[in-house]
């Protein structure tokens, strides 16, 4: 699949000399949903906005479509829509007349069928009338969406789609989200809710003080930097560690039956046989064995902890 | 060109205006009619003429570019400094638009308001004073180009203010003596000599003088020296804003 986006040695200074983006390479495929995850102040958002032309980039290069976005930004931003964070809206407009301008801002000619599909997708076309200060905020964040898909963009960023909204309408933004990407949309979005990378994303970055820190496919990087723990259930409790399960890292739950035994899915070799075998040779029953493995909540904040370290060593 | 992005702006504009039609009409029509109440009326009656024609008459085109200054400035001030008040201009700065199409919407939009204002009051001093207008091309030259070099001052001062106050400073403490002292409601040749030649220094004094002209064949300077001046302002505003977007600054980061 080819590239939509390529971003080669981009750097980003801020006026107060804060470095933003460091050196920042990334490449994203054509029809993917990928996730760029980091805390607060990472870059995400500083990087979504040097390809949209937002801000200006310092230094390196950003292709769109195998376009420079600078020399052919004409070209490049006809294709790219932004959802930003904040609910920036002309609030005493109308939601018809503000996705219309969006419209007409990125050089399409007025399509009216187009826009009432888009307003009935978005399930807006009820309010299309009213102005937006009437509408509720996961109402905003719908008009948001509208108005970057008005000129039928084939690449979406999202800054943050869901922050600051409620469960029930996180689901229906997912539902929105999956949808654009059925119909040929790449997106890329930011977030700092994990399980919304976890349910959308194809591929993951993960950004910390404006490094791009690792990518890799959503379901790799679980299985590559993912723990996963086996618990075993026994029918009765352990009453002293010693025997052949002495030489096991493991821990017991409160009631001594069962046993949480850790392991790397990175490793050749697991010791969970050995264990098994272990739990019977030193005569507990076993009455039931599951596994959990590590979300990617959990490897993100591993990842950052390590990079955080890593920051103060040098 | 990105026609239909200019367009946008504009008629975004254009439509913000239809909105607070009253207030952008009421506001210099009470002005001007309170103008000729105190400077035609109580004034008037103590100087009858001035170059031959009535000082009633005398005082429009002042009057006319007093408020073609101030309402072009202030029109394209807010225009551009709102939506980076509230953020939206992410929206216009991730469009494919040039920043001379982003500049044309904007100014195109607020140039059109201060001229439709600026016919609401020769239409309203008409209902006070005799107006004639002797060059109505030039006139209309004149009140188009004023309209436009302002409105590029005002796009300055939007892209520049830090705040809402920042939009008024210049139009209250320079735009608006300037305008009164460059002979909207006098000739200068009723000033002692030594005011007759700082008033000189006033590039205000050249567009009412070159606007008056239009109307009565009177001025203060030549016709020339006035459309120099005025034509001076517009390139030194769109050098300005050039620069000014070149840098990114104020707009992008």
């Amino acid at each position: 699949m080819k590239n939509i986006l390529e971003i080669n040695n981009v750097t980003k200074f801020y006026k107060n000399s804060v470095k933003a983006l460091e050196n920042v390479n990334l490449n994203i495929k054509e029809g993917e949903i990928f996730a760029l995850l980091g805390p607060n102040g990472a870059g995400k958002s500083t990087l979504i906005n040097s390809i949209c032309g937002i801000v200006n980039f310092n230094t390196g290069t950003i292709k769109i479509n195998n376009m420079d976005i600078v020399k052919n930004y004409r070209t490049t931003r006809k294709i790219t829509g932004i959802v930003p964070q904040e609910l920036n809206l002309e609030s005493f407009e109308t939601v018809w007349n503000n996705v219309n301008y969006s419209r007409g801002l990125f050089g399409k000619k007025p399509d009216n069928n187009y826009i009432e599909k888009l307003l009935k997708q978005l399930s807006l076309w009820d309010k299309k009338d009213n102005k937006i200060k009437e509408l509720s905020g996961g109402m905003k964040r719908r008009v948001l969406i509208a108005k970057a898909l008005s000129h039928q963009p084939k690449l979406l960023f999202l800054d943050e789609p869901t922050a600051s909204v409620d469960v029930e309408l996180r689901k229906d933004m997912w539902d929105v989200v999956k949808k654009l990407n059925e119909d040929g949309v790449t997106i890329i979005l930011t977030t700092h809710y994990i399980e919304e990378a976890e349910e959308l994303s194809d591929r993951v970055a993960v950004i910390n003080d404006g490094k791009i820190i690792l990518v890799d496919e959503k379901d790799k990087l679980i299985k590559k930097l993912g723990e996963k723990t086996i618990k075993i259930e026994l029918f009765d409790p352990i009453e002293k560690i010693n025997g052949n399960l002495s030489k096991y890292n493991f821990t017991l739950d409160q009631t001594n039956k069962i046993i949480s035994h850790t392991y790397n899915l990175n490793s050749n070799t697991t010791d969970i046989t050995e264990l098994l075998n272990d739990v019977k040779k030193d005569g507990y029953e076993i009455k039931d064995i599951n596994t959990e493995q590590s979300s990617l909540e959990e490897i993100f904040i591993k990842l950052i902890k390590e990079n955080n370290n890593e920051l103060v060593r040098n | 060109m990105n026609w239909y992005g200019i367009k946008a702006i504009y008629i975004h504009e254009m439509e913000r205006f239809r909105r607070t039609l009253f207030q952008s009409l009421a506001s210099p029509i009470i002005t001007t009619s309170l103008y000729f109440v105190v400077f035609g009326s109580a004034i008037g009656s103590r100087i009858t003429e001035i170059d031959g024609i009535n000082y009633g008459s005398y005082i429009v085109p002042g009057m006319i570019m007093l408020t073609i200054l101030t309402q072009s400035i202030s029109n394209a001030s807010f225009a551009f400094y709102f939506p980076r008040f509230t953020n939206t201009i992410y929206e216009i700065l991730a469009a494919p638009l040039s920043s001379f199409e982003i500049v044309l919407g904007f100014v195109g939009a607020a140039a059109s308001k201060s001229l439709i204002i600026g016919c609401v009051i020769i239409l309203t001093a008409n209902f006070f004073v005799d107006v004639r207008i002797d060059h109505p091309l030039l006139m209309m030259f004149f009140l188009i180009l004023t309209s436009i070099t302002f409105a590029l001052f005002g796009f300055i001062i939007g892209m520049y203010a830090e705040g809402f106050e920042g939009l008024q400073i210049i139009p209250i403490l320079i735009i608006t003596p300037l305008v009164f002292l460059g002979g909207s409601f006098y000739s200068i040749n009723m000033l002692p000599e030594f005011w007759q030649k700082i008033s000189l220094l006033n590039p205000v004094l050249y567009l009412i003088s070159g606007f008056r002209y239009s109307f009565y064949e009177v001025s203060d300077v030549s016709l020339f020296t006035s459309t120099l001046t005025i034509l001076t302002i517009l390139i030194g505003c769109i050098i300005f804003i050039t620069y000014t977007f070149s840098k990114g600054y104020r707009i992008k980061d």
